[in-house]
């Protein structure tokens, strides 16, 4: 009788505690390196920075960059998992800056297609790789896809318990003609995204971060 | 279905609505008198259930105050008791320390009175008395000259001799009054001695004086907590009720540093625990700090226990000396170990705080900044890690009154809520009987017409009886049984 009360504790002991939280959170980040756009991306160090400094133990960070066909874990330049002890984490976000910085460094020259669905699907897996409780993926592109010829894009996506944010959508030249398009691009992102069960949101103020994650 | 039920005697609604209103009425009246009764006997049946009600409720609530009486003047009478035996131990250390030394005082004090004494007897001596030279000399000197050189050179001779005697008795003279008041000056300390020594006395006599009368305040107090009066009872609870508050507020204050001490601890711990991992909805790491906070104040306790200060483990207070100071090393050590952990902690979440704010920096782009003096908030957390877990130890205090105190202000509380309870026991049972009169007033409001006309016809009866009985001389037709009801 004894021993099956120690079992028992031990077990409810075991059985509440939990190593991977549904509070944890996943990061993916989309970097689009096409044509004019590889112009913004000193605005994404920002974003990196902040992003580093609101991620904890635990929570998940990828980053991926956009070019003629994302969909490939190749186009993840840098990811990681935050260790437990918040001392180890705070080295992996230093190693992760400076691997980013190089990357970012490197690029010297625009893609010439723009495969921004084949990323977000890639984004979507890795993210629910994670188990995280909590998934973003952020965009940091104009929204305008330039698809090689013969690409499949054109498909639902699944986009469910992820929170997609589009960073930064700058405004083309033809969006200068008729602004018409711009709110089309929007607003058939937000289809795609809404009607894969995702939620979308859209923040051009990269000076107005705060609220962009979930604080723990 | 209900319209139906309307239209069931007429097209008419109304036409209908009379017919089923008079066949209420009807019904009403011949069943009035199991109304009455129905109302009557539910209405008395609820008084009476909550009569007993309020009966067990009264009963409990005497069995309850007489047990807070009880535990009022018991606790009363232990505390009495503990500070009259503290006084009585009081009285003994001065008497211990102060009058046991008194035969010794009183030789000093004896032997400073004989030698005053004596030395008053030294200085009482009369020196030798100068004798009446100058008389002599003056009746020499006043001689009347002679011619005679021999007589006149005796003469001289004489006074010379009477001269020198005088001046030698006068510095005797002047010796002793010297030598006098030499003993008298070399009195002086002996008064002196003689009045410290009796003014130690008398402060002893003074402070066991007041000892005796606060034993004598306090035993009057004892004696009126034997005695059950209700003026140290009301006494004794309030002072329960201002401790539970006293010891409450004290256990607020340390609710807030046992706070302070968790956030001090709860972040670091994560370095040790991990950050991630979970027990139920609380952090490992955050359950960790609480542990080891939870962890010293059991310490604390069992120190304060052992030190015989607080009384809340009677198994403790019972061990002999040996193991107590056994248990007592072992708590001290522990409480200390714990507080050379917290520091460590502390420490580590300066350098923690030091190391985020240096990858903000980082992550900003910014050069790194070593801020100067940083390392007074470092010692000052270190220092904080360590002093908390004593200054919570000392929480077994007034855990100790609170609990006691508690005892006191739950029995009042029950009490009162019993009270509360009993009223309210007492209103539903007079509100029970008055709607079930009620109801009966109603129901005759009901059947007021079938009502009057039975009043009329039972006047207008007793009227004709007595005609006929005085024309026939007949029985009434009235039974006596029907007559009773209609009364009633």
């Amino acid at each position: 009788m004894k021993r099956l009360l120690i079992l028992g504790v031990l077990l409810v002991v075991v059985g509440c505690s939990d190593a991977g939280r549904p509070d944890q959170r996943a990061v993916y980040l989309l970097l689009d390196t096409s044509g004019t756009y590889t112009e913004e991306l000193d605005k994404a160090r920002g974003l990196m920075a902040y992003l580093l400094g609101a991620l904890d133990s635990g929570d998940s960070m990828a980053v991926a960059l956009i070019d003629g066909g994302s969909f490939t874990e190749k186009n993840i330049v840098a990811k990681v998992t935050f260790d437990d002890r918040p001392s180890v984490a705070n080295g992996q976000k230093r190693a992760f800056k400076e691997t980013m910085d190089q990357v970012l460094g490197n690029i010297d020259r625009g893609a010439a297609h723009t495969d921004i669905t084949g990323g977000v699907i890639q984004g979507h897996d890795y993210l629910t790789e994670t188990g995280a409780g909590q998934r973003y993926l952020f965009v940091f592109s104009d929204l305008e896809e330039d698809l090689k010829k013969g690409q499949i894009r054109d498909f639902p996506l699944d986009m469910s318990g992820v929170e997609v944010v589009a960073l930064n959508v700058t405004k083309l030249r033809q969006d200068n003609i008729d602004p018409r398009d711009y709110a089309k691009r929007l607003s058939h992102w937000q289809s795609r995204v809404e009607s894969g069960g995702g939620q979308w949101r859209v923040v051009n103020d990269m000076e107005r971060l705060g609220d962009l994650i979930q604080w723990r | 279905m209900f319209n139906q039920l309307l239209l069931l005697w007429s097209d008419s609604p109304a036409l209908s609505l009379a017919i089923w209103l008079v066949l209420a009425v009807v019904v009403l009246y011949l069943g009035r008198s199991h109304a009455h009764q129905l109302f009557r006997t539910s209405g008395r049946a609820v008084h009476g259930a909550m009569r007993l009600w309020g009966r067990a409720i009264r009963q409990l609530e005497d069995r309850l105050v007489a047990r807070n009486r009880d535990v009022l003047l018991a606790m009363g009478r232990r505390s009495a008791e503990a500070a009259i035996e503290r006084d009585f131990k009081r009285v003994h250390t001065i008497m211990e320390r102060d009058l046991s030394r008194y035969p010794n005082l009183h030789r000093k004090i004896a032997d400073a009175i004989e030698k005053i004494e004596a030395d008053y007897q030294e200085a009482s001596d009369a020196p030798p008395l100068p004798p009446a030279w100058s008389e002599v000399v003056e009746t020499v000197s006043a001689l009347p000259g002679s011619s005679d050189p021999a007589v006149h050179k005796v003469l001289d001779n004489i006074r010379e001799v009477i001269e020198d005697a005088h001046k030698e008795t006068l510095k005797l003279y002047q010796k002793s009054s010297r030598e006098r008041h030499r003993i008298l000056a070399t009195m002086q300390p002996q008064w002196r001695s003689l009045d410290q020594n009796l003014g130690k006395v008398k402060h002893t006599i003074d402070g066991l004086e007041e000892r005796s009368q606060t034993i004598d305040e306090q035993m009057q107090e004892y004696a009126a907590i034997r005695a059950g009066e209700d003026k140290a009872l009301n006494a004794l609870t309030a002072s329960s009720l201002t401790q539970f508050l006293i010891a409450g507020l004290v256990l607020f204050v340390a609710l807030l540093g046992g706070l302070i001490n968790f956030h001090l601890i709860a972040m670091p711990m994560s370095e040790m625990v991990g950050g991630t991992s979970y027990i139920g909805s609380m952090r490992t790491s955050d359950i960790a700090a609480l542990v080891i906070i939870l962890i010293e104040v059991a310490m604390g306790v069992f120190l304060l226990e052992s030190l015989r200060v607080t009384h809340l483990f009677p198994i403790i207070g019972s061990m002999d000396d040996r193991m107590r100071r056994r248990m007592m090393v072992a708590s001290l050590t522990i409480l200390t170990l714990l507080a050379g952990i917290e520091a460590s902690l502390a420490y580590m979440r300066d350098l923690l705080a030091l190391d985020r704010e240096a990858l903000n920096q980082t992550l900003a782009g910014a050069a790194v900044v070593e801020a100067q003096f940083r390392w007074i908030p470092s010692i000052g957390q270190m220092l904080l890690g360590f002093i908390l877990p004593f200054a919570l130890a000392f929480v077994a205090i007034p855990l100790e009154s609170f609990i006691h105190s508690l005892r006191t202000v739950l029995g009042v509380v029950v009490v009162g809520l019993l009270r509360v309870l009993r009223l309210v026991v007492r209103l539903i049972g007079g509100l029970a009987n008055h709607v079930s009169k009620m109801l009966v007033h109603l129901y005759d409001m009901m059947i007021v017409v079938p009502l009057a006309v039975e009043h009329w016809v039972s006047q207008r009866r007793p009227r004709q009886d007595k005609h006929e009985e005085s024309d026939w001389a007949q029985e009434p037709l009235v039974e006596p049984d029907q007559t009773m009801e209609v009364k009633s």
